[in-house]
């Protein structure tokens, strides 16, 4: 453990672990936070950084370890538990009621009342005070729906200093603001350092780390990597956070590329999440689309399949104009796209394995039967796929949610054999899923490739975009920004153009 | 011992510990409930909750609801009897011909008060609750204004005779369309992509989409299927009263969503079993009958089902709890 060095930390965590049902989001982790410092939090996504904080904030309780605060074991039953111990978080999901003024937000659940009756005036000037205080530019009666993204942050930052001020916690807080509210915030930062409060700061930007970090600790897979001290090489930052693993986890892709399959020409969704963007994809080959989240790499992708609305551009597949067309549509002329949280998205949880995986193919022969269903084709099929993709256990009358992780993810993958289907999209497919499923997944990929479909990999795992990939685009807000082929597909080439670029 | 209590309660729910309770209870207070005659009385009476309740089904599996079906009753009832009275009065010798006429155009117009809630749902996605309660209103209205708030007479005697009273070999006649009626239902449910796609969208719309299912057509039909049952229902109800009525229906929304509730239906969508809301709407029909056999006064017949609504939505909410326990 790196952070046992001299100086007590302020808050410490030892063994900390958060199981959920078929994860374990976090596995024993343990470090701590001294006072007056930046701990930057690194890790991929569902690396456990978010469960981390949200233990430490109290919106959380942990199945295993313990939390120590200046030394002493404590329990943070609620957020308002942690609040009351001077610890406070500001999340990406701000916790604001929108009808609701500044001031009455900024002392919501701690009101100041005398005889049972709000002292509104006086709420309104320690509000006043707080606003002033942190130089923020806020109307106390102003309502926060009025607001723009960065004040509403501001007001969610201002709740922290209602009352004592001792750990701060901001994740990824500069995603939403432009480049004068990050020179605020982090001058804000480092007024709160010289106070002496502690904050753990989760970010993906390498620039905001070589600024604002005393230290960095790496999570990976829910596990604590290391701690490393402001100054460490990007390189080596990159390299635990990813974790290179052992070289068979990839199968080497034999495939023959054919014609093109799908293009996407020029494409901008309706919202700007994509713009102008096109690519296309060759019968045999696995295109991978790089990425932080948001940039665009997975919205081109879901546009192309329906799930957005596109403003302009066009998506051919097989020669065929199927611009806008509804994902139904799409399935039939063959593009299927599995996409990233099995969860929210992908499977029907309280159904059985069986129902989910034939769901996309009902519709079609053989299983339609007129207006029927043929149950026993589809029991058939069921097991089939299942047995395929050796699904554990071997129950698919059981409902989805009574699987592991990996396992519902099988269930996921298996429901895109039922179709006939010439393009492949996998949008995040190894996400929270352990190493042996993974290698199977990655087969599964290879598998397909191999016996002449499209493929395209959507993933914010980059060794799966290295080792995967025939060819890989990077994407950077809404835009390409590189694309590269074969060999030249290299971590370090990939990566120069996922940050912003530097002022050169 | 408890464990296995527990796992019955979560596979299965509440309802088979309410029935034996009810059972045993009723027994208790009147020596006449548990008797051959009561029993068929207690079936023939509740094919109206059953159907009506088999429509309330669809509407719970795609994680919404109708709250009209009330009103669907008394526009079916009011447009049915109209019809019906118009018809025979411009041709008092062909009864049947009036009949005829008269339920189709009373389930019509039941129908069209799925087609209004499946339009709002599913086109302007309206949540179900503000939908069913609007057209609820509306439908209600428009049966008042029908009818002027009077009965409506004048239906060939012929129908009352043979679909609210007949018999045949023995079994009342309306318990042939429940019957014929729950089959349906189950094979739809069971054995049609339909059906599947009705527990596909209520379980997770969005997976339903990316699966390719056309969601908004479902939830559409799945309003048209609920009312047009219902509108079944009512015209059988109107049979039965020998009357168009507007204010047939008051207490269904009610008992039909406590009946699937009861029956194991999920309020959040995706669960449920046809036999299960048949078993629920007995078991709310029993209670009613035990406790008119027990002279409990009808006032406080409102009182218990309404508490029963209430005890079995807390019993679901305590399966899951259990059922994340069991699963650990």
């Amino acid at each position: 453990m790196t952070a046992a060095t001299s100086e007590p930390a302020l808050i410490e965590v030892r063994g900390l672990s958060k199981r959920y049902p078929g994860v374990l989001a976090l596995d024993d982790v343990s470090l701590g936070v001294r006072a007056g410092e930046v701990h930057v939090l690194f890790g991929e996504n569902g690396a456990g950084k978010s469960t981390l904080i949200s233990i430490l904030a109290g919106a959380n309780q942990p199945t295993a370890g313990e939390i120590r605060f200046r030394g002493e074991p404590m329990r943070l039953a609620s957020v308002h538990d942690a609040r009351a111990r001077g610890i406070s978080a500001v999340f990406q999901e701000f916790s604001l009621v929108p009808q609701m003024t500044v001031a009455e937000n900024l002392f919501l659940g701690a009101e100041v009342t005398v005889g049972g009756l709000l002292a509104k005036r006086r709420l309104k000037r320690m509000a006043v005070e707080i606003i002033d205080r942190l130089g923020f530019p806020l109307k106390p009666n102003a309502r926060v729906e009025t607001l723009t993204r960065s004040e509403q942050q501001m007001v969610e930052i201002a709740k922290a200093f209602r009352a004592e001020l001792n750990v701060l916690i901001l994740d990824e807080p500069t995603a939403s603001l432009t480049e004068r509210e990050t020179d605020q915030l982090f001058e804000l930062v480092a007024r709160l350092k010289a106070g002496g409060v502690g904050i753990i700061y989760i970010t993906h930007r390498m620039q905001e780390i070589r600024r604002i970090a005393d230290r960095i600790t790496v999570l990976r897979d829910g596990k604590f990597v290391a701690t490393e001290e402001a100054g460490v090489a990007e390189g080596r930052l990159i390299e635990l956070m990813t974790g290179r693993e052992i070289a068979e986890l990839f199968p080497e892709v034999r495939s023959e590329i054919g014609d093109v399959r799908l293009t996407i020409a020029d494409l901008t969704t309706a919202r700007h999440s994509v713009d102008a963007a096109s690519l296309d994809v060759r019968a045999g080959e696995i295109v991978g689309l790089a990425g932080l989240v948001g940039s665009g790499k997975s919205e081109v992708m879901r546009a192309a399949f329906g799930l957005e609305r596109i403003q302009s551009g066009t998506v051919h597949l097989d020669g065929e104009d199927v611009t806008g067309r509804k994902p139904g549509e799409m399935m039939d002329r063959g593009l299927f796209y599995v996409p990233p949280d099995r969860r929210d998205e992908g499977l029907v949880m309280i159904r059985p394995v069986r129902e989910n995986i034939t769901l996309p193919a009902l519709a079609e022969p053989p299983l339609a039967k007129g207006l029927g269903l043929d149950r026993r084709a589809e029991k058939r099929l069921a097991t089939t796929l299942a047995e395929r993709m050796e699904l554990r256990p071997m129950r698919i009358e059981r409902t989805v949610d009574h699987f592991s992780g990996g396992n519902q993810q099988k269930v996921l993958l298996a429901k895109c054999l039922t179709r006939e289907t010439k393009v492949y999209v996998f949008d995040e497919p190894t996400v929270g899923v352990d190493v042996g499923t993974r290698a199977a997944i990655y087969r599964f990929i290879a598998d397909l490739a191999e016996r002449g479909a499209a493929v395209v990999l959507i993933s914010s795992d980059l060794p799966e975009i290295l080792h995967m990939s025939h060819r890989a685009i990077v994407f950077y807000r809404g835009r390409i920004r590189a694309e590269f082929e074969g060999e030249a597909i290299t971590e370090e080439a990939l990566l120069s153009h996922f940050f912003e670029r530097e002022a050169a | 011992m408890a464990h296995t209590l527990k796992r019955i309660f979560v596979t299965v729910g509440v309802l088979p510990f309410l029935l034996l309770a009810a059972l045993v209870i009723f027994t208790l207070a009147s020596d006449n409930f548990l008797t051959v005659q009561n029993l068929t009385n207690v079936v023939r009476q509740s094919v109206y909750l059953v159907i009506v309740s088999l429509g309330q089904m669809f509407a719970l599996l795609t994680g919404g609801f109708d709250l009209s079906v009330g009103t669907t009753l008394a526009i079916t009832s009011v447009v049915g009897a109209l019809t019906m009275s118009t018809v025979a009065g411009m041709a008092p010798d062909m009864a049947w011909l009036a009949i005829v006429v008269g339920s189709i155009g009373g389930i019509a117009a039941g129908a069209t008060i799925g087609v209004a809630n499946g339009i709002g749902v599913a086109v302007f996605g309206v949540s179900p609750f503000i939908m069913t309660l609007g057209i609820s209103s509306v439908g209600f209205g428009i049966a008042l204004y029908l009818t002027g708030g009077t009965p409506v007479y004048g239906m060939p005697q012929t129908f009352g005779d043979v679909f609210g009273f007949g018999t045949l070999w023995g079994v009342p006649v309306p318990i042939y369309f429940a019957v014929l009626l729950i089959i349906v239902v189950w094979l739809i449910v069971n054995w049609t992509r339909l059906g599947r796609y009705f527990y596909a969208v209520g379980g997770n719309t969005k997976a339903s989409t990316l699966s390719g299912i056309n969601t908004k057509g479902v939830l559409f039909v799945t309003y048209i299927i609920c009312a047009t049952l219902t509108a079944i229902a009512g015209m059988l109800l109107t049979a039965r009263l020998d009357t168009g009525e507007a204010n047939i229906g008051a207490s269904m929304p009610l008992e039909s969503i406590a009946a699937c509730i009861i029956g194991g239906v999920s309020l959040r969508g995706g669960v449920g079993r046809v036999e299960n809301v048949v078993l629920g709407a007995l078991f709310i029909v029993l209670v009613q009958n035990g406790m008119n056999l027990a002279r409990i006064e009808s006032y406080l017949q409102t009182v218990v089902l309404g508490g029963l609504l209430i005890l079995a939505v807390i019993a679901d909410r305590i399966r899951i709890r259990m059922m994340a326990s069991l699963q650990d």
